[in-house]
């Protein structure tokens, strides 16, 4: 049972996944795309991806693996994350530098740039308190709600950002990445729980 | 004592069919004695090319951009004045010169420019336009196309003297 429910999981994941990244790959637009156009959009598609796997994760929801290396894992990919991000940001600048400037002064004229900048300081944001979590001068329950809080707002802001876009993306496997990116989110936080302990000011037991 | 059997809805029906027929009317009037400028959209100006060239179409054409001038207050057509058009087509970028065009308002204040079908990009199936000739104040404009699968887009412009 444990192995089924393991082998269900990974491949309905590994499965929207690489469905989304091929109907992607499949767009009529590309071929109107230069190539930098191109890989930041596709950067954009990845860093859906992976935004998808980080609360799950974060809680140790994946099966087969221990909460240690869950963990180890979701280090690493918070980082590669955030490098997905710059790709997607640098490649769309340099395609069109005004636009991304009006994107990144919020003088856009589309609400999606909006959703979009807003995730990638929350991105930053996530990751620099991950970075800094033993130097941060701050209790562990404060940490935790921070963070957790930060990423709330990258999957919220990620999820409006390529809902309103008219892009490369399918909308179907579209609409299905948000859905499971925000349902990752709510069984993480489920689990978690970061609230707890917060405002006893008292530790309580780790979960990781 | 008839009108007092009709009913609260058939009132407001009425009512309203009343101002839907009169309305239009009462307010196209209006606006032609002092009619407002058109403000720039954001994003308008965005890889704009002062030097674009007037040209018989953009590219291979296939897709028709069209419009219509007019002058602030009055209302009247105005002749002869340059737009510039580009955008995100399937035959460049916004920023590539061949994706540029200019053309002039007939004697009824209209243009049309074709030019190759517009592809959605940053997220939007958009055209530029821009007036930016100085004899009027500088307005630059960037409609999105309802349906990316349209064949045609227009915007309006009125102008008003420098």
């Amino acid at each position: 049972m444990t192995v089924f429910r393991a082998i269900v999981v990974w491949s309905g994941l590994a499965g929207v996944i690489v469905v989304t990244i091929i109907v992607a790959a499949g767009s009529e637009y590309l071929q109107y795309r230069s190539a930098t156009y191109v890989t930041a959009g596709f950067a954009g598609v990845v860093a859906l991806a992976l935004l998808v796997t980080q609360p799950l994760l974060a809680s140790g929801h994946l099966p087969g693996l221990t909460m240690l290396a869950s963990r180890r894992i979701h280090r690493w990919t918070g980082a590669v994350l955030v490098l997905a991000v710059c790709v997607h940001v640098v490649g769309l600048w340099v395609t069109s530098p005004p636009d991304m400037v009006d994107a990144l002064t919020f003088t856009a004229p589309t609400a999606f740039s909006v959703f979009g900048v807003v995730a990638m300081w929350a991105v930053f944001a996530t990751a620099l308190l991950a970075g800094f979590r033993r130097k941060l001068p701050v209790r562990p329950h404060i940490w935790r709600i921070a963070h957790t809080m930060a990423a709330t707002i990258v999957v919220i802001g990620t999820v409006a950002h390529v809902l309103l876009i008219e892009g490369t993306m399918g909308t179907v496997t579209k609409v299905l990445m948000c859905m499971v990116s925000f349902g990752a989110l709510v069984l993480a936080v489920r689990r978690l729980r970061p609230w707890v302990g917060l405002w006893r000011g008292r530790e309580t037991p780790s979960r990781g | 004592m008839t009108h007092i059997s009709m009913c609260r809805r058939t009132l407001i029906a009425t009512g309203t069919a009343a101002v839907i027929a009169t309305g239009p009317g009462l307010v196209s009037h209006a606006s032609a004695q002092g009619l407002a400028p058109t403000k720039s959209m954001r994003g308008g100006s965005n890889n704009y090319r002062p030097d674009a060239p007037i040209v018989k179409r953009i590219g291979g054409g296939g897709f028709l951009m069209t419009g219509s001038v007019r002058r602030a207050d009055d209302g009247a057509p105005l002749e002869g004045i340059r737009i510039q058009v580009w955008a995100h087509t399937t035959e460049g970028h916004e920023r590539d010169p061949w994706s540029h065009g200019a053309t002039l308002t007939n004697a009824d204040g209209l243009f049309q420019l074709d030019m190759p079908q517009i592809v959605p990009a940053f997220g939007q199936p958009h055209g530029h336009l821009a007036y930016d000739s100085g004899e009027f104040e500088t307005v630059f404009l960037r409609p999105v196309m309802a349906s990316a699968r349209d064949t045609s887009l227009s915007a309006h412009f009125v102008l008003q003297p420098t």
